[in-house]
């Protein structure tokens, strides 16, 4: 803590301390932290064990820009939300130092200038319970567990493929290799580096690529096993996973 | 098992039996409705059926309990048993939802459909990150757009919501006036 904290008659430390022993809120309590600038102005009138229909605005105000400078001070990033409700106070502050006009008062009835932020105040309030209801709805849930999934097909799309699954689909690629016709057409054979290059424009590009028409795309055996290394040199080099949607299924490479 | 027989009047007692199974092996919260149409059998009797499961659970205080959740039923393990069922889960209570989320949630929840800017005039506060996790959560679903001004996106609770907080349904929420009480 800094030493100029100390002048506002409180430190933060110390204060959080007092809140927990003091405050009822245990959602304040357990998340040490005000959830809006609402928030901090209830703790501020509880503290201060003010009516809220009849708030002490000056010393609220003075209370509220303490905390903030205070948040400021701690690095805490001040929303512009608190800073809209500071502004907020001060007005209602001088409105209430206003001398109010004698023929004004006499007529009609001058509306508190703080009325409306205890509407305000009070419809928060209410949802700031129902938040701490269902708090205490998920700790007795956290109690009670279901059975786990069964494992089916459904509910298990992905399973991670292994080198077995891997060398499966190859083979499969290399019998239907086996029953085309082998047509002798003299292409340049493409080098390895080459098709972990084409291999991984295609992933970053689709972000998803299918085994099957991978290796489908090629015509020689010696492209196939090119293209074999080219995946296996990718799945151990690259952010690239490798995906089975079913039991023999296809192989997916995707990109993490 | 008794799958084979179809469409056979089953005694009370086989009936209550089948619907224990069907509730332990749905992965969700399994409704009367899927119950009746499944078994061929009349809702009334599904009824009795789950009520008769229910009562044996608690009559013989069972290590499960029968949960009526989101509008279907769930066999679920009961609070007390919750350490060793954790110990044994090697599990710990998951994170919770931050106060400005659950702050969020709870204006949701009562004030469905709403939008954003009518969240931040109850919370006095910007919402935009707690709406981002309770909808990776999927605690709440969009809702479609107001037909007002800029036709702001409306928010509202999912299934999930019940199923997580143990909801029968919305109705099953204490009354938002009821907080007043507390209030002062």
């Amino acid at each position: 803590m800094q030493e100029h904290t100390e002048q506002y008659s409180f430190d933060f430390h110390r204060e959080t301390a007092e809140i927990v022993a003091e405050s009822r809120d245990e959602l304040s309590i357990k998340i040490g932290e005000f959830a809006g600038p609402l928030d901090l102005l209830l703790f501020l009138i509880r503290q201060e064990q003010a009516n809220i229909f009849d708030i002490p605005i000056a010393k609220i105000t003075d209370e509220y820009l303490k905390y903030i400078r205070l948040m400021k001070s701690l690095d805490i990033a001040v929303a512009a939300d608190f800073l809209v409700m500071a502004a907020t106070l001060i007005e209602i502050k001088s409105k209430m130092l206003l001398p109010r006009e004698p023929s004004e008062s006499e007529n009609e009835e001058i509306e508190d200038p703080r009325q409306e932020l205890v509407d305000r105040l009070l419809e928060y309030e209410k949802f700031k319970s129902a938040a701490q209801m269902l708090y205490e709805r998920t700790t007795v849930e956290e109690a009670i567990f279901e059975r786990g999934q069964i494992e089916s097909d459904e509910n298990n799309a992905e399973i991670s493929a292994t080198v077995f699954d891997l060398i499966t689909v190859f083979q499969k690629i290399l019998a239907r290799q086996k029953e085309e016709i082998q047509m002798e057409i003299h292409r340049e054979e493409i080098s390895l580096a080459d098709m972990i290059r084409n291999l991984k424009r295609r992933i970053f590009q689709d972000s998803e690529v299918s085994l099957l028409n991978f290796f489908g795309e090629m015509h020689t055996k010696r492209e196939l096993v090119t293209a074999f290394m080219a995946v296996l040199e990718i799945v151990r080099t690259e952010s690239v996973k490798l995906l089975q949607k079913t039991t023999f299924g296809d192989i997916v490479l995707r990109r993490v | 098992m008794e799958a084979v027989r179809e469409k056979a009047t089953r005694s009370t007692a086989e009936l209550v039996a089948v619907v224990e199974a069907l509730i332990f092996v749905s992965d969700e919260p399994i409704t009367a409705k899927v119950l009746s149409e499944i078994l061929e059998e009349d809702k009334e009797s599904i009824q009795a059926a789950v009520e008769a499961l229910k009562d044996e659970y608690e009559g013989r205080e069972s290590g499960l309990q029968l949960r009526e959740i989101a509008g279907g039923w769930q066999i679920a393990t009961r609070t007390e048993l919750h350490d060793d069922v954790r110990k044994f889960l090697k599990t710990r209570p998951s994170a919770k939802l931050s106060l400005a989320s659950l702050e969020t949630l709870a204006v949701i929840a009562y004030k469905q459909p709403v939008t954003v800017p009518e969240i931040l005039e109850i919370r006095g506060v910007q919402s935009a990150s707690a709406i981002k996790t309770l909808l990776e959560k999927r605690l709440i679903v969009t809702k479609g757009h107001k037909e007002t001004v800029g036709r702001p996106m409306q928010y509202g609770t999912s299934k999930e919501f019940l199923i997580q907080f143990g909801l029968k349904d919305l109705s099953e929420l204490p009354s938002i006036e009821d907080f007043e009480d507390l209030v002062q």
